[in-house]
């Protein structure tokens, strides 16, 4: 118990420093709450700094079985925890001295823990409890402003929510009754059917997490309706912890089944690429374009749990990618975050002339997305498709690149303007400082991860 | 020292960019002296130039990502080295050009010196995705080149190249990765990859994958059917951006043909070689008949080089087909194939500056606006008439040596349609004539005043005295090329 207490330290360390700030901002004056926002990123560097010292120690599961321990949990820290901080750096701008800073933290961090939990579940009911954890905080969120568009979105993203919860549960149930365990090493025995519709369902509510087809719906309208700093955090770390999960129990749970579930996942990757480029094509505000990009980031993601037990490269890839996009995605939604006024990309038309830097972090990042060497998404398609082309879903890989060349085309309608030499709109303020620090910090970080995606990849590999 | 002169252009483009203070002229003249430098180390690498065992000179190899077998490994040989040099000559010459440019100096001088290291890292990259990289980025670099300083059209025509050649680098990085998987162990390397010949008799996946890798190239090239994005591009680049997209980028393409499609997939190359030389064989008469009917200047030079680059696809196609007996044939046509590449980067990069010129004083590239200048800017049509015989393949300039060396060499692999492709050679002869004829003889139709300046004659002239000085004297080019071309 000790040893599965030790394992999971960075867990314990971000779920604790939820409760102290909950208390924290109990007592805080309201122009002190900052120090809530101290102690929130120093919990995440500490649950970073957690997580390297526990490196060499990965490789086993804790708590009797239930939860792994091994590199794909462990990038997965990496990733979430780096997401958070990002997160709570360009918040910062829009939560400092809110009424309710102190909670914004507290209800990140809780997501944060869902999300990792997620990704580390090896039995069924600590997923329900972790897809509960990641979720219901960001139900929350969502409406965090008490704006009618961001209540709006709440309720969208809750309904949808509820709905495959619920689905996911029968699932579970069914997996349950069928298999007679919740945990995946003892669910291997049981009725093919019973088996394979409660499979489909629980894979249903873990897809609605990642945003993926068929469960993308929320996506756009939460991305749009929310503030933007939600907004990143929404579209980054349930994400990891979900398509995280996806793996695990298409590895440990479909794949013993004997379940032909590779095809099924190759379809929902090949959808959610192709729905969300061309829902993209067209969109004038660019928190929906950004909405409809990572859903198609998601599909492009899927290609390494397509290839998961087929190629030794998926989980690397997937780690890898994951990271990747985590930094890309915060990033793009720092300069969406630092102009808070600019809504469409005409709106950003003259930004390179006002401030050459922002406009230059804008085109790096959103060049990242495309996957143009030598950033971190580069890197990121290379592994995931050589993964997939390997497990023998050549195909894929094929729609996987067209959709690659037709997201060139949105996202140079958003880089265009921004170049372009005409005289700034009235959109163009002075930049939130906070935002365009993260901006900043993260164009240049997506460049370096690809950079350095040798050793990055060595070190997620599943030995590791 | 190889990788040295790649990134230095780089690194001083990233130190202007973080100094805001630098005045233009400051940028400007750095611009030369850094262009100038890399000019002055490939001279010195030429010199020094001896290739080791592998066939290749200044080698280098670390690991980058080993988890796929990907390492940054360069070297030059003789197909690449001449390629390396022609980079520099021209991206100094761009310089020199822009010493009069006033429109966004720092960012354009910062853009032209990251193409620099972009270009040259394609021709030195022995790596799939090292290559791959480098491939990428020109693409980028040069979109914003063309959307930040082009013509009116700019942006329509910036969005048109960047989706039809980053479709195409794409289609590369699937045939790469079909390499890649084919490949035991799973490797990148453009060496180990030659030596294993991954892709021999696996039949179908063989020709997917040369597909892809064929396709990405030819639209890079660009041959027909594949060229639709040339034009627009051209016409709406800046000058010294139509020089390097014509007289660097273009090459990329064909380099790939013969340092990657070639010695990777020989079979499978050998068996499609046909189909290749048909691709080369309608893109020279193609491209010289549009060219023929072109009113704007621009428009025709770019079309030109749809069939100056179609005599180097045709080479590489007609030089798979020869047997084994003909060796000294297929080497003929394999270096007549990199030498026409060089020479017309030197003379199409020279006629786009002058275009550019043209432009200047003019403010329209429409040729039947123009009549009698030889009267107004003699030196200007000096010049240009040197440009134009030089690009119909005039004995005494490159492109003859060039052009000869390919109908030689391939002549024997198909006869008759090879010959049908000479009447590219004379379609040339006659639009280029016309065209010459139109603008700078006759009446005068519009008043137009200033000769070339010094900048300009400083930017133009160096090519067209290497043009020649590679017509008379070709054996300096020559002897580095043909022991590379001989091993294809």
């Amino acid at each position: 118990m000790t040893t599965s207490l030790l394992l999971s330290l960075p867990e314990e360390i971000l779920a604790l420093a939820a409760v102290l700030c909950l208390l924290l901002g109990s007592f805080l004056p309201r122009g002190r709450q900052w120090v809530v926002r101290v102690v929130g990123a120093a919990a995440c560097a500490g649950a970073l700094a957690a997580t390297i010292v526990l490196w060499g120690r990965q490789g086993g599961t804790a708590f009797e079985g239930s939860y792994a321990v091994d590199a794909a949990l462990g990038g997965t820290r990496i990733a979430v925890v780096v997401a958070v901080l990002l997160v709570l750096c360009l918040a910062t701008d829009e939560t400092r001295g809110h009424a309710r800073e102190s909670e914004f933290v507290v209800l990140v961090l809780l997501s944060a823990v869902g999300a990792v939990l997620l990704a580390g579940s090896l039995d069924l009911l600590l997923l329900v409890a972790a897809y509960l954890v990641a979720t219901i905080p960001l139900y929350a969120l969502t409406a965090f402003a008490k704006d009618s568009p961001g209540t709006e979105a709440a309720l969208k993203f809750y309904l949808l929510g509820a709905l495959l919860s619920a689905t996911m549960l029968f699932g579970v149930v069914l997996l349950l009754g069928a298999g007679g365990a919740t945990s995946y090493a003892g669910l291997r025995t049981g009725p093919g059917a019973a088996v394979a519709i409660g499979a489909v369902a629980v894979l249903a509510g873990l897809l609605f997490k990642a945003g993926a087809a068929p469960a993308q719906f929320w996506v756009p309208d939460v991305t749009e309706g929310t503030r933007p700093a939600v907004a990143a955090l929404v579209t980054t770390v349930p994400k990891i912890g979900a398509l995280v999960a996806v793996y695990r129990f298409a590895a440990d749970v479909l794949q013993p089944a004997g379940l032909a579930w590779p095809v099924l996942l190759a379809v929902v990757a090949a959808a959610t690429m192709t729905l969300g480029n061309l829902a993209a094509f067209f969109q004038d505000n660019v928190r929906r374009l950004l909405a409809y990009s990572t859903i198609s980031q998601v599909g492009y993601v899927l290609l390494a749990v397509v290839a998961a037990t087929r190629s030794t490269l998926a989980l690397p890839g997937l780690l890898y990618y994951l990271a990747g996009y985590a930094v890309t995605n915060v990033g793009a939604f720092a300069v969406v975050c630092a102009l808070p006024r600019a809504a469409s990309p005409g709106d950003y038309g003259g930004l390179r002339r006002r401030y050459p830097y922002l406009a230059l972090c804008l085109v790096v990042l959103l060049l990242g997305f495309v996957g143009t060497p030598p950033t971190a998404v580069f890197a990121g398609k290379v592994a995931v498709f050589t993964a997939a082309w390997d497990a023998g879903y050549g195909w894929l890989v094929v729609v996987a690149a067209v959709n690659t060349v037709a997201s060139v085309f949105y996202y140079l309608r958003w880089i265009a303007p921004a170049m372009r030499g005409t005289e700034p709109g009235d959109a163009i303020g002075a930049p939130a400082p906070w935002s365009r620090a993260a901006a900043y910090a993260t164009a240049p970080a997506t460049v370096a991860l690809g950079l350095l995606a040798g050793p990055v990849l060595a070190v997620l590999a599943p030995s590791g | 020292m190889l990788s040295i002169v790649v990134f230095l252009p780089v690194v001083a483009a990233l130190a202007l960019l973080a100094a805001p203070g630098a005045s233009d002229r400051v940028v400007r003249w750095t611009w030369v002296a850094v262009s100038a430098l890399v000019l002055a180390l490939v001279v010195a690498l030429w010199i020094g130039y001896s290739p080791g065992a592998s066939g290749f000179g200044y080698e280098t190899q670390v690991n980058w990502i080993p988890t796929v077998g990907s390492g940054y490994h360069v070297g030059v040989d003789g197909l690449s080295l001449p390629l390396v040099a022609l980079t520099a000559v021209l991206f100094l010459s761009c310089a020199v050009y822009s010493l009069r440019e006033t429109h966004r100096v720092r960012s354009l001088a910062a853009l032209f010196l990251f193409l620099e290291t972009v270009c040259l890292g394609v021709f030195v990259a022995l790596d799939l995705l090292l290559f791959f990289v480098f491939f990428d980025l020109s693409i980028v670099g040069m979109y914003f080149v063309i959307a930040g300083w082009g013509h009116s059209g700019a942006a329509r025509a910036a969005v048109k190249f960047f989706l039809y050649t980053f479709l195409g680098s794409l289609a590369l990085l699937l045939g790469f990765i079909g390499l890649y998987l084919a490949a035991s162990p799973h490797t990148f390397d453009m060496l180990d990859l030659t030596r294993q010949d991954p892709m021999a008799g696996k039949g179908a996946v063989a020709v997917l994958v040369m597909l892809a890798i064929v396709v990405g190239l030819a639209v890079k090239t660009p041959t027909v059917p594949v060229h639709t994005w040339l034009p627009p591009a051209h016409v709406d680049a800046p000058a010294a951006g139509s020089a390097i997209l014509a007289g660097v980028l273009l090459k990329m393409g064909t380099y790939g043909f013969v340092r990657i499609a070639m010695p990777i997939l020989p079979q499978t190359w050998r068996a499609y070689a046909p189909v290749i030389l048909a691709v080369g064989i309608v893109s020279v008469l193609y491209g010289a008949l549009v060219a023929l009917a072109q009113r704007d200047f621009k428009r025709m030079i770019a079309y030109t080089s749809v069939n100056h680059m179609g005599y180097v696809v045709l080479a590489v196609g007609a030089a798979a087909m020869l047997a084994d007996t003909e060796a000294q044939a297929r080497q003929l046509a394999v270096t007549g194939a990199v030498t026409q590449m060089v020479s017309h980067g030197l003379i199409t990069g020279a006629l786009f500056l002058l275009s550019g010129v043209l432009f200047e004083r003019g403010k329209t590239y429409d040729m039947a606006s123009y009549g009698g200048l030889a009267r107004q800017l003699p030196a200007f049509a000096g010049i240009t008439a040197v440009a134009v015989f030089a690009s119909l393949g005039l004995p005494g300039f490159s492109g003859f040596i060039a052009e000869f060396q390919i109908f030689t060499g391939s002549i024997g692999a198909a006869p008759v349609p090879v010959g049908f492709a000479l009447l590219g050679v004379l379609i040339t002869a006659v639009l280029f004539l016309r065209a010459y004829q139109q603008v700078f003889l006759g009446p005068t139709k519009t008043r137009v005043a200033g000769d070339l300046t010094l900048t300009e004659t400083v930017a133009i002239g160096p090519l067209m005295l290497l043009a020649v000085a590679i017509g008379l004297f070709p054996r300096f080019l020559l002897d580095v090329i043909e022991p590379a071309a001989s091993v294809l």
